[in-house]
Formats: structure tokens, sequence, C-alpha cells
């Protein structure tokens, strides 16, 4: 459902982020994307979201060349991707509710719709009755669970979750880790960029690792392969 | 565009309005005050046109004035000369009685002014319509030919000035009204942008869930027009009620000789104001398009 081809991007002053990236993910997988700081994991999640287009190859996505979307269509496309960062990204003068309901409000979803769903999302992340909270009065787990659900509100098919772990403590983490694999086993395609090496070599999922803009490795059940 | 996101939308403008007030009231009033510049020469301008227009629809005639104590026979010559002219339509004679007595009809209640006069100082005059205004100078020149005739009084030169005096105002004013405009744009853009920052996290958070360009640009663009038409609306009550003032200054000094030449106040606004509010909700938009620019792109 994923597939680079020979992708390459090359930023200004002949920067080059990637080069030469041929990956294909299927429905449903877990991906973790390793590697070094600076190596080509953000590149790579922003040619996904189309924050930035390759300079080569071809990004074909749902058996849909993208390579070449036009910036109209780009919302378009994001609306089957779901975005997790690293430091949640909530509105602070939304409640947990609202911030959910606000990803529906802004692709104009139905306000039936939207009553239906918000509170079944906040139910499977597990967050039902903290829904009338504002985040300064949750916890770093707790806001990242309100991320996670403000990701998957509009259903989409690919979750892409830029370390969502990275701000919180190990017991913290592996709550999230939980959710995100509960999603995953619901049937979206989940890529997930990290630096915690005992999350990846526990959860023996699918490893794609990138150093100097290329893969240099992609395993069935990988492990974390770098020391801290 | 469903009705709850155009609610979402204006709410949103407002809501970017109220947050930073005080650069909401700095855009108002440069709106405010390059629009009340716009009035001062629009003002001038419509009336100069509008004397221009009505000396020329008054003045597609001329009054040539006759020498006094002509004999009735020779003032009939006069008059079979004066249509045989090439370019004249026809002409009409008004004795001195005629002229004294249309001059106390036009000074209205002033008129009892005219009665102690001992003798008529008016001359007798043909009214000579020209067939079309272009030929009046050869016409003119014809009939300063013919003896008898005093003067001709003729306003093609007034009108000539007031459209040249019109034009300069004109150009003066386009090019201060552009400078003007130009700060206000500036000002306005500056205001949505401070918005622009207060919302930036939410702006990203939109475009990673799909909203697309004018689903977060509209509540921008919304809140640059309400800017630039509250400016607009207070510019027209302002120039409405000075130009009222003046208005009724001009008519109780010179009385109703001058007024019939002036604009009313109510017509004017008529004349300014969708100008106004297009002007004024123009320069919002522009201003809030141009300080999106940059910040659009992901």
């Amino acid at each position: 459902m994923i597939e680079f081809q020979n992708v390459g991007k090359t930023y200004r002053h002949e920067v080059v982020a990637l080069k030469d990236i041929n990956i294909k993910i299927d429905k449903g997988e877990f991906v973790f994307l390793v590697g070094p700081s600076g190596a080509g994991k953000s590149t790579f999640i922003k040619l996904l979201l189309h924050e930035e287009k390759a300079t080569s190859g071809k990004i074909i996505m749902n058996d849909q060349d993208i390579t070449g979307v036009s910036n109209r269509n780009i919302p378009l496309l994001r609306r089957s991707i779901g975005v997790i960062f690293q430091d949640f990204r909530l509105l602070p003068n939304k409640t947990v509710y609202e911030n959910v309901a606000f990803a529906m409000e802004i692709v104009e979803a139905k306000s039936r719709d939207i009553r239906r769903q918000v509170p079944m999302v906040l139910g499977l992340v597990g967050l039902s009755d903290k829904a009338k909270k504002y985040p300064n009065e949750l916890s770093g787990g707790e806001m990242q669970r309100v991320s996670i659900a403000r990701s998957i509100i509009n259903n989409p098919s690919i979750v892409i979750a830029d370390e969502p772990t990275g701000n919180l403590d190990p017991d913290t983490a592996w709550e999230i880790m939980r959710v995100l694999r509960h999603i995953n086993q619901r049937g979206t395609t989940i890529i997930m960029a990290t630096h915690a090496k005992d999350i990846v070599d526990i959860m023996e999922q699918r490893v794609i690792a990138i150093e100097k803009g290329t893969v240099i490795r992609d395993d069935k059940k990988g492990v974390y392969g770098y020391e801290d | 565009m469903k009705i709850k996101t155009m609610g979402y939308m204006v709410k949103q403008g407002f809501v970017g309005l109220w947050r930073n007030r005080g650069m909401s009231i700095a855009s108002i009033g440069s709106v405010t005050a390059s629009l009340l510049v716009l009035g001062v020469i629009i003002t001038l301008v419509i009336n100069m046109n509008n004397i221009a227009l009505m000396g020329q629809s008054q003045f597609d005639n001329i009054q040539v004035y006759l020498e006094e104590e002509l004999e009735n026979d020779e003032i009939d010559s006069i008059g079979t000369e004066l249509e045989s002219i090439e370019g004249v339509a026809y002409v009409e004679y008004e004795s001195q009685d005629d002229a004294l007595e249309k001059m106390k009809e036009s000074w209205g209640e002033q008129g009892y002014l005219l009665d102690t006069l001992e003798n008529n100082p008016l001359p007798n005059s043909y009214i000579v319509y020209f067939e079309e205004l272009e030929a009046s100078q050869t016409v003119v020149h014809n009939i300063q030919g013919i003896s008898g005739v005093d003067e001709v009084r003729y306003y093609q030169d007034v009108i000539d000035n007031l459209i040249n005096i019109a034009d300069f105002v004109q150009l003066t004013g386009l090019f201060l009204i552009a400078i003007l405009g130009l700060i206000a744009v500036f000002i306005i853009s500056n205001t949505i942008k401070i918005t622009l920052n207060a919302r930036k996290q939410e702006i990203t958070i939109m475009k990673y869930v799909g909203a697309t360009n004018w689903f977060i640009r509209w509540p921008f663009v919304i809140e640059g027009m309400f800017l630039g038409l509250i400016g607009a609306l207070f510019a027209l009550t302002i120039v409405y009620f000075a130009y009222e003032y003046a208005y009724n200054l001009v008519y109780a000094r010179f009385y109703a000789l001058f007024a019939e030449y002036i604009v009313p106040a109510d017509a004017m606004l008529q004349q300014i104001s969708l100008m106004f509010v297009v002007l004024g909700i123009g320069v919002g938009v522009l201003g809030s398009l141009i300080s999106m620019r940059k910040h659009l792109k992901v």
C-alpha cells in the first residue's frame, strides 16, 4: 500500500537527504524506522506526509502515484494519514473532546458523526473519563493518547508516529505502545520513527534502518541494532 | 461549503478581531484615514464634474447680448441673421424685461431686492442654441462679427477649466490614495500576522489533519474583510456628516444660487458608499492574503 521506488530527495545547496530508497509496506504492517539523528528519517516521514516532494523516483500510496500530486490535492491525501508527534501538539484551550472533534470539524464531518465517533475513539484509547479535561490537567501519557485518538478519528489507513514515546517515561511509553499495537491490530498500518531500543527489540516487528540517506537494513522481525 | 463551516469561519474571524483589539483598531483607523482622504477628493471631483456637466447641458446655448437702443426691426434682423449661421439650431429672444423676471425667479425669496431698481440694467438678448457643441467655437466667432451684438456670454472656458482642475485633483488624489492604501494594507497584514502567530499551532495541526488551504485561510480573510468594512463604514459616516455640514454652510451663505450646482449629501452618499465598502473590503482581503502568503506553505 506504500511503495517507494528509487526515491531520492535533495534539498537546496545539493544536500542529499535520501537516495535511491526502495521500500514496500503492506497494509496492516507495523514498521519501526530507526537510525541516527540526521540520517534521513525525518525526510522520509516528510515525504509520506507530502510536506516535501521527492526529487527523484516514485511514491505510490493506496495504488495511487502521489509523486507529483498537486498542492490542491495534498489536503485530501493527508486525510488518509494520521500523525502523532513527540510533543503531542494538542490545542491548550480546547478540552480532550474538542481536540479530537477538531480533527473531524476541519474535514467538515457531520455533527452527528462527530458526536458518535469521538466518544468511541476516546474509549478506544482509554480516555472516556477525561473528555472534559484540558491538556494541562493531563499526564504526558494521557496527552499522547489524546493525540493518538485525534490521529485515528478520521479513520486513516496509515498512522505515522514520530518518536511518540520520546517525551515519556518507560512505563508510560509501553502504555502508548499497547494503544498503538491495538490500533494496528484493527488493520491500520503504523510507521513509527523511534530511538527507543527496548521497545523495538521487544516488539519484534519490521525494522527499517536508515543511515546517511539510504536503507541499510530492512528486517521482518528486526532489532534496534544501535547502542544508545 | 457547509453552513456550519461558514459559521465556524465567521466566528474565528471575530475571535481574531477581538483577541488583538489594539492592532484591529489601528487597522480600522488606517483604512478610515485613507478613505477619508479619498472622501475629500472624491466629493470635490464629483462636485466639479457635476458643475461641468450641468454647465454643459445648461450651456449648449449661448447668450448674445445686444447693444442698447436698437430699434425693433434691427433686433429682428439680427435674429434672422443668427438663425442663418451654420450650426445654429434655433434662437430665442429674451427682452430685458423677461431677463429681469427670470432673475427674480432664480433669486427666490431674495427676489424683492430687484424691485428697488429704478432702471432695468439688463440688456436685450438672444439665446442661441447649437446643433452640436463641437461647432460652438466657429458659431461664436461668426456671431461676434454681427453688428449690433454687444457681447457673447460663452462658458466653454469655465467648463474646460473646471474639467482640468477636476482631472488634476483626481490625479493627485489617486496618488495620495495609493500611498495611504498601501499603508493600510501593510498595517492590516501585520494585524493578521499576529492572529496567525497566535494560531500557528492550530494551523499546523489543521494542515496535518488535511484541512484545505482555503479552510485555513477563510477566517483570516474574514478578519481582514471586517477590518476593512468597519474602516469603510467609519469613513462613510464621517464623510457624510462633514459633507452635510459643509453643504448646509454653503447653502446658508450663498442661498439657493450656488446650491443647485452642489450635489446634496444624500446623493453623495449614494455615489460613494459602494465604492468605499468595496475599497475597504478589498484592502482588508489584500492585507490578509499578503500576511498568509508565507505561513501557509507546508
